[in-house]
């Protein structure tokens, strides 16, 4: 009797912990979901916790439409995301088929060329100078290029391709299929999950990245949209974007929560879709058994 | 084949020609191979390799207008420069103490979350609380930043939380003292429902039994825990912590650049941090460069042995 009602408490409170952490997870964001929709005033005025939206107004969301650099930033990433995905899955699939086939003879020499770069790098300022010898600072290619094979993402696809059964390419092979008809007809269609995974990977990466665009783009036309967020949220109202925004600290603030609001919708209406291959994914990602 | 049954009178000559040979015939039957190939390496080599020889920058004094090898050799001065300045032993510390304090608290956090979701019955439950875990994971550096910055602005939401229970408002961000906590306790916000993934991975793979024959034995839920569960999950935690470890010169320094600010470099400024302020900003490519090599070099040997220490513990190293 003792014991089953010290087993209830145990679960009683595992349950309450668990619960307390979603909700304080979630908040932040609900914060500014409620945030991007209140009245400004009102929001200025408010100090504590937002548990609804103070008033109901869309005209945060207005502005940030209108405003041309948001926009034009949002396309920027957009074309960033799109290109780099279609270089970065195409070329990591070749890659991965390639050191996954037992008949390549120097399959161990390019696994060691490649994971070598995993180890050691040239650093920051190489990096910058490499970039800027090839002519690529103030394009999209330098934000596209340097980023287009991840060498992790590449292990965790050629484990996978390496675990597909060797029967399968065999019998393609006396068949006459040659390499490209066995990796886009047999090999790709067989690896839909770990694909998915792999591909949310660097469409998260790419959207979310800032860093590179800030050292190699200077011509705010090309900003992509984080270096547009970095300004409005966190060097804030001294940067011309904020001013143009609006006269007002209210009008300001609002539009704050709206351009978050809009950078972050994205993401998170795909990732819990891909929710039941992340164990999968991170699993093979983090060791090779 | 002729050429290798030709005596030739040069031993090594013959080697290398039969390599070269092998090689091309190689080259002629897996043709295709080598052409997907071709674009793969063409990247690493553009992309990955020729920035290390960029690293002789570290030992001349570069000027862009002469190219690296055009400008003045110095030697190690630069690595002289930077051991002996004020800013070495503050980076270094700072670095190291971030990683600790990481390592410390950031790092079990995802480990008892599995640890808990793994005792919640009821499916849905479950699934909801892993799917808003998961989320700060997603959502951009910037973004985060941005929120923290605002939550913690003297008009912020922790102040007032800090007012209500009788302390005074103060912009958090501007205080020295405060980085480390600010830093750490959003990334436990960021990465804890990603990080218990592995883990929960981990606990699927245990055998049931196991808990049957603890119940039969009269095991409450919190011996199972303490004797089935955490001993199970130990080979996973241990790869987690060496692969951690190794990571230790790579922190996360674009949470810190977009934190930081002059008022708090004193326990924020990190190595990585201080090579980009130092390179991009003051324009001291070749210094830079030098404090970057020492950072890749430690980090390089922190890999290795952390790769070698799981391969002799758990027979199985990263790759």
């Amino acid at each position: 009797m003792k014991t089953s009602f010290m087993e209830k408490t145990f679960i009683s409170v595992i349950y309450l912990i668990l619960t307390l952490l979603t909700l304080v997870t979630l908040y932040p964001v609900v914060y500014v979901l409620f945030a991007s929709v209140s009245d400004s005033t009102l929001l200025l005025q408010n100090s504590g916790l937002l548990l609804r939206p103070l008033g109901f107004q869309f005209g945060a969301f207005n502005m940030v439409f209108k405003h041309p650099l948001i926009l034009r930033s949002y396309g920027n990433t957009l074309f960033v995301v799109i290109v780099s995905l279609l270089i970065n899955m195409l070329l990591t699939c070749l890659a991965a088929y390639v050191l996954s086939r037992k008949k390549f003879r120097y399959k161990a020499q390019f696994m060691v060329f490649i994971i070598f770069t995993m180890y050691f790098s040239g650093g920051l300022i190489p990096n910058y100078i490499n970039i800027r010898s090839l002519g690529l600072l103030d394009s999209y290619w330098a934000l596209i290029l340097p980023t287009a094979i991840n060498s992790f993402n590449l292990i965790i696809l050629r484990n996978n391709f390496e675990s597909l059964p060797d029967s399968l390419i065999e019998a393609a092979e006396i068949d006459g299929a040659n390499d490209y008809h066995i990796l886009f007809i047999i090999i790709i269609p067989l690896s839909k999950a770990v694909l998915a995974v792999i591909t949310l990977y660097y469409m998260v990466g790419h959207w979310n990245s800032w860093f590179s665009a800030m050292i190699y783009i200077q011509d705010r036309a090309k900003f992509p949209l984080q270096l547009v967020l970095r300004e409005i949220l966190l060097i804030g109202d001294t940067s011309n974007v904020v001013t143009d925004i609006g006269d007002s600290s209210a009008a300001r603030e609002s539009v704050k929560y709206a351009t978050i609001v809009i950078a972050i919708v994205p993401i998170l209406c795909v990732y819990p879709f891909l929710q039941k291959y992340f164990a999968k994914g991170t699993l093979i990602g983090s060791v090779k058994g | 084949m002729k050429t290798s049954v030709e005596p030739t009178s040069n031993n090594t000559m013959k080697v290398s020609s039969n390599a070269f040979k092998t090689a091309m015939k190689d080259l002629s039957v897996n043709r295709n191979l080598y052409i997907m190939l071709f674009p793969v390496v063409l990247y690493y080599l553009l992309f990955c390799y020729k920035p290390m020889y960029g690293i002789l920058m570290a030992f001349h004094d570069f000027k862009p207008s002469k190219g690296i090898l055009g400008s003045d050799f110095v030697g190690i001065k630069h690595f002289i420069n930077f051991f002996s300045s004020y800013n070495f032993t503050m980076v270094v510390r700072n670095t190291l103490l971030i990683n600790f304090y990481d390592i410390l608290f950031a790092f079990p956090a995802p480990i008892i979350l599995a640890l808990m979701l793994n005792e919640v019955q009821n499916a849905r439950f479950k699934k909801i609380c892993q799917t808003i875990t998961y989320m700060p994971h997603f959502i951009s550096l910037v973004v985060v930043c941005g929120i923290i910055k605002n939550l913690t602005e003297s008009d912020g939401l922790i102040n007032d939380i800090i007012v209500f229970m009788g302390g005074e408002r103060t912009s958090l961000l501007l205080r020295a003292e405060y980085f480390r906590t600010i830093y750490i306790s959003s990334g436990i916000w960021q990465h804890i429902g990603w990080g218990a993934t592995i883990y929960l991975a981990a606990l699927s793979g245990i055998d049931q039994e196991l808990y049957e024959a603890a119940q039969i034995d009269g095991a409450s839920r919190f011996k199972q825990i303490i004797f089935i569960t955490i001993p199970s999950i130990m080979p996973v935690i241990f790869i987690m912590l060496i692969l951690r470890v190794g990571s230790i010169m790579n922190v996360g320094f674009e949470k810190i650049i977009l934190l930081y600010n002059p008022a708090t470099y004193e326990t924020a400024d990190v190595i990585s941090s201080f090579i980009y302020r130092k390179g991009l900003l003051e324009f001291n490519y070749s210094f830079s460069t030098a404090v970057g090599l020492f950072n890749s070099v430690i980090n390089f040997i922190l890999l290795l042995s952390t790769n070698h220490l799981s391969r002799k513990f758990n027979q199985m190293g990263l790759w």
